[in-house]
């Protein structure tokens, strides 16, 4: 039997996944992680009197470290499988994506488990975010006037 | 390759598994079982660990013999430099051998095990095999807090550890022939999908064993394979029919699919893997009904996908291998 036969083979008995459903719960919970942060970010402007633009940075914090929590305390990663892309795409993802990778370590030492793997799934979204940045900063420098 | 033993008998076997294991099908059989992935201990590597001596022990106590009476002891699982064996041997202080074919471990340890056996020098190994699911999927996959949504065709991998010790007093259960497979590669780049990977390496150990044998399905009262899915087992049953004009009927079943409750446990998926897949199942529910005089003669069919990271990261597909076993009642 040639590869190609045997591909057919398989994909008619292995499952497709739900992409309709699944990509409808991430986009609820997605949505509803958004709703979350706009309210934090009205209640620290009106009540914290917070500016609009340091508001949203303090919301990505509390955002962060809220689903850094939730990791450490075990049960970020079943809220996941639940609600898949929804958590992970948002910031809470690259929390939990950096938070997950440390605990994973911790019993290998600071320096050698903690420190040389925290960044270990979220190292590429850091790096080339870091690159994306220079490229379109230059091009907004060289092009639009800065 | 197939190769026939008149002397070689299963002297005892023991299995040890944890918590999903024991709300699965076959709970009540295992000898011992931990409320936790840690068993105890600091670490899951560590567990891991605890796991086999623990095996090991219940094993030489059911047999009613000493560690000084093993001659060699085989150790396999799934981790990097067999981590797991190699440091239980350390603490059983026996001579050690270390063998890897990933899933089809636990029958390449017989086979190995099995022609040891034929030099004098030699009358009992004792052989281990052991997976966890932490460790596995922190070296193979995502750290284990990560929790990445898994596909419909994924499949589960079991934590525990069996042993058995071969010995060449008769027993009632004879090891009477081994096939040594040949490893197969159609093309499959899923790391998902460890039941097509499979499958075609299945079906090509259990025709050359009929063939080399001189046999055919129906000489069988069971055929077990080891880790397939209920995805695999189906592509396996299709691919036999088509690629050798094999009828498995309704002798086929694998240890995957029967392992778990699948209704209660759905989070197992397609079912369990690991290479201590298949022996939990052998070593509690099919031996036990070999005993009972319910199943004759059964083919254990190990199947073991060659998966690297590594090699997945620069696109190659992934390799697979399956051995079997024919266990035979004798009087």
């Amino acid at each position: 039997m040639n590869k190609e036969r045997y591909k057919e083979i398989t994909s008619k008995i292995v499952p497709k996944e739900d992409k309709v459903k699944n990509g409808i719960i991430a986009f609820l919970v997605g949505g509803l992680i958004g709703f979350l942060g706009e309210i934090i970010v009205v209640v620290l402007e009106n009540n914290f009197n917070v500016e609009h633009k340091d508001a949203t940075s303090i919301m990505i914090v509390i955002l962060i470290f809220i689903a850094s929590l939730c990791t450490a305390l075990g049960f970020f990663d079943n809220l996941v499988v639940k609600a898949k892309a929804g958590l992970i795409v948002p910031i809470t993802g690259f929390a939990h994506a950096m938070t997950s990778s440390m605990l994973d370590y911790k019993k290998e030492g600071f320096v050698t488990g903690i420190g040389a793997n925290a960044f270990k799934l979220t190292g590429s979204v850091i790096l080339y975010g870091v690159v994306a940045a220079y490229v379109f900063g230059t091009i907004r420098y060289l092009f639009f006037g800065g | 390759m197939t190769i026939n033993f008149n002397n070689v008998y299963i002297k005892e076997v023991s299995t040890v598994a944890c918590k999903d294991e024991k709300e699965g099908n076959f709970g009540k059989l295992y000898d011992k079982t931990y409320d936790d992935y840690y068993a105890g201990c600091k670490t899951f590597e560590q567990a891991e660990i605890k796991m086999i001596n623990d095996a090991v022990d219940t094993v030489i106590k059911k047999a009613g013999t000493k560690l000084d009476n093993i001659d060699v002891i085989i150790g396999a699982d799934l981790l990097n430099q067999i981590t797991p064996s190699a440091y239980a041997s350390a603490q059983l202080n026996r001579p050690f051998l270390g063998v890897y074919n990933a899933c089809a471990s636990m029958c390449e340890e017989i086979i190995v095990g099995a022609s040891l056996l034929q030099n004098k020098s030699i009358s009992n190994v004792l052989c281990n095999v052991s997976s966890h699911n932490m460790t596995a999927e922190r070296q193979y996959r995502n750290p284990v807090e990560y929790g990445c949504p898994k596909p419909k065709r994924s499949t589960f991998t079991v934590t525990g550890s069996a042993a058995n010790i071969l010995t060449k007093e008769k027993t009632n259960i004879k090891v009477s022939s081994v096939s040594i497979g040949t490893t197969t590669d159609m093309g499959v780049t899923d790391i998902y999908d460890m039941g097509s990977v499979m499958a075609p390496s299945a079906a090509r150990t259990i025709y050359e064993h009929l063939k080399e044998t001189d046999t055919s399905v129906d000489d069988y009262d069971l055929i077990l394979t080891g880790d397939l899915g209920v995805y695999g087992k189906e592509i396996l049953s299709v691919y036999m029919g088509e690629a050798y004009d094999i009828d498995l009927k309704d002798k086929l079943e694998d240890s995957a699919c029967i392992i778990y409750d699948r209704k209660k446990q759905p989070h197992v998926k397609a079912g369990g893997s690991g290479p201590a897949c298949l022996p939990l199942v052998a070593y509690t529910d099919v031996i036990n009904r070999m005993k009972k005089g319910e199943l004759k003669k059964v083919l254990l069919v190990a199947t073991g996908a060659l998966m690297s990271p590594t090699m997945n990261n620069q696109k190659l597909s992934l390799p697979s291998i399956s051995h079997a076993v024919c266990l035979e009642v004798v009087r």
